[in-house]
């Protein structure tokens, strides 16, 4: 009851705001450079969901997103799985993996614009690089979280090093290493819209910038609309996921 | 914390043998040296750059340029949160539009701030301050939220106001988990300060790398992304220390 209150009192600034925005701009009769109506903004992205560009464009961001975050994510996963499992490489690593991670992924732009030009290789490669710390670093928080009974357990019944990770390690870790993931994912696309902002001419993000350079500003505010419901539906999705897959995993370890 | 801090002569060992076998691809011309210049080249590359080139001055625009950012989100994100975390009303109105607006990307929101004001430093500053804003947001009200119920009540048998409660005993208490989230903070004001430098062509190493890269001087753009790079690492050990040091009286009991 109460909640369905506050829900509705939550609503009222947004709804209030879109109302005010559109009167005012139909009573002043404003024809603005940098504004658009709320109502032109929703037919803008009506007709850009229409015709399919859209479409097209987030295609590009994602598979861009999703590419890059395969590449760095994979490669963080099994670094971390490395430097969680020996106390040697992840002291030995400490000192490379300090400097090189401070390095704003947005720097690696000129790079990657040098090395390969524009296109998805530039965009994936960028993203890779963001998604490699923090994949690597909760897989490592994730595999020092295990339960250290079970690696007694693992030395117990004598299982090889490949055996002790795919049996006991990997399912131990894979709730923690799943949120990671989701993580990732969420990284990956502000990447990715980033990377094609300030230089890679396609998908989403330059959508974005050709509508506000073409002086659109009804498309702009349409695709920051959709860029934000993309993002957000991808993570409600991906915690729906979540929840369904290691529900039983959380909820025992609340228990215990 | 539990990391090892201290330096091992492994991990030296281990970054020397990177640097090494980043000079010895370039020595060997594995990759084409119009792409990776070596070790010694970028270092010529950024000490000249550092004594006779524009080097500091283009540090010190970009370090100026996400230090306003920061600061400014810090302070917006701090008052604001006090609010919400002392006004259940103030929450129940807010925090939906704010939680609409927190998955845009920072990004995202930069043609919107060049439509809105050019392409300008305060555009570069709005969109900083847009997306730095969230971490010090959330950290102060989660650090709000989690008062002592009986310091509530102090503040109630004291006949506080709500000024004074938010200064007296709410902002020192929610301040380890404000200051946590400053540190996120910065990462992101400086990430947004090379993207909006980039966009804006302002003055700073954001413009200078991308100029670099498009004429192909391959030494000045690692120089400039290794200062970057340094930026970061210095900016978060700082505040680190900073934190510590803030955060003394909290370790004492």
């Amino acid at each position: 009851m109460d909640a369905r209150r506050i829900d509705l009192r939550g609503w009222v600034l947004p709804i209030a705001l879109l109302l005010v925005a559109e009167v005012a701009m139909r009573v002043n009769g404003t024809d603005s450079e940098a504004l658009a109506r709320p109502s032109e903004v929703a037919r803008a992205l009506w007709d850009a969901l229409k015709d399919g560009t859209v479409l097209a464009a987030s295609l590009q961001t994602l598979a861009a997103a999703l590419g890059g975050l395969a590449l760095g994510g994979g490669m963080g996963l099994l670094a971390g799985l490395w430097f969680g499992l020996s106390s040697r490489a992840e002291r030995w690593s400490l000192l490379s993996v300090e400097l090189l991670r401070p390095v704003p992924s947005v720097a690696l732009i000129p790079i990657a614009m040098l090395v390969f030009g524009f296109g998805y290789r530039m965009e994936m490669s960028v993203v890779a690089f963001t998604c490699f710390w923090p994949m690597m670093l909760l897989t490592q928080a994730a595999i020092r979280q295990v339960e250290p009974r079970l690696f007694e357990v693992a030395h117990v019944l004598g299982l090889a090093a490949h055996d002790r990770v795919i049996k006991i390690v990997l399912p131990a870790a894979a709730p923690r290493v799943f949120v990671a993931f989701r993580l990732g994912v969420g990284i990956a696309l502000v990447v990715a819209v980033t990377v094609e902002i300030a230089a890679n001419p396609q998908g989403l993000g330059f959508g974005l910038m050709s509508a506000q350079q073409n002086l659109r500003p009804d498309l702009m505010f349409a695709l920051l609309l959709w860029v934000g419901a993309l993002g957000w539906a991808l993570s409600a999705a991906l915690v729906a996921l979540e929840r369904r897959c290691f529900h039983r995993v959380s909820a025992a370890g609340t228990q215990a | 914390m539990k990391t090892p801090r201290t330096l091992s002569a492994g991990a030296i060992g281990v970054t020397a043998t990177l640097v090494a076998s980043w000079a010895a691809v370039c020595a060997l011309h594995w990759v084409s040296p119009v792409f990776l210049p070596s070790p010694g080249e970028t270092w010529n590359a950024l000490s000249t750059g550092f004594v006779h080139g524009d080097l500091p001055r283009l540090m010190l625009g970009t370090i100026e340029r996400m230090v306003y950012g920061w600061a400014l989100a810090s302070c917006v994100g701090m008052a604001l949160g006090a609010l919400i975390g002392t006004s259940p009303a103030l929450r129940a109105w807010l925090v939906p539009t704010l939680e609409l607006m927190r998955p845009l990307p920072a990004s995202a929101i930069v043609p919107v701030a060049i439509a809105l004001v050019g392409l300008s430093p305060a555009m570069v500053l709005i969109v900083i301050t847009f997306g730095a804003v969230w971490p010090v947001l959330l950290a102060t009200v989660h650090g709000f939220a989690s008062i002592e119920p009986r310091l509530h009540e102090v503040g109630r048998v004291l006949r506080l106001s709500r000024l004074a409660f938010i200064v007296k005993i709410g902002l020192p208490n929610a301040l380890p988990d404000a200051l946590a989230g400053m540190r996120l903070s910065l990462t992101i004001a400086l990430i947004l300060a090379i993207v909006g430098e980039m966009l804006a062509s302002q003055d700073g190493l954001g413009t200078a790398i991308l100029l670099a890269a498009r004429s192909f001087r391959a030494a000045d753009l690692f120089a400039g992304v290794a200062l970057l790079g340094l930026i970061g690492l210095a900016s978060n050990a700082l505040l680190t220390l900073g934190e510590r040091r803030v955060l003394r009286w909290k370790q004492d009991h």
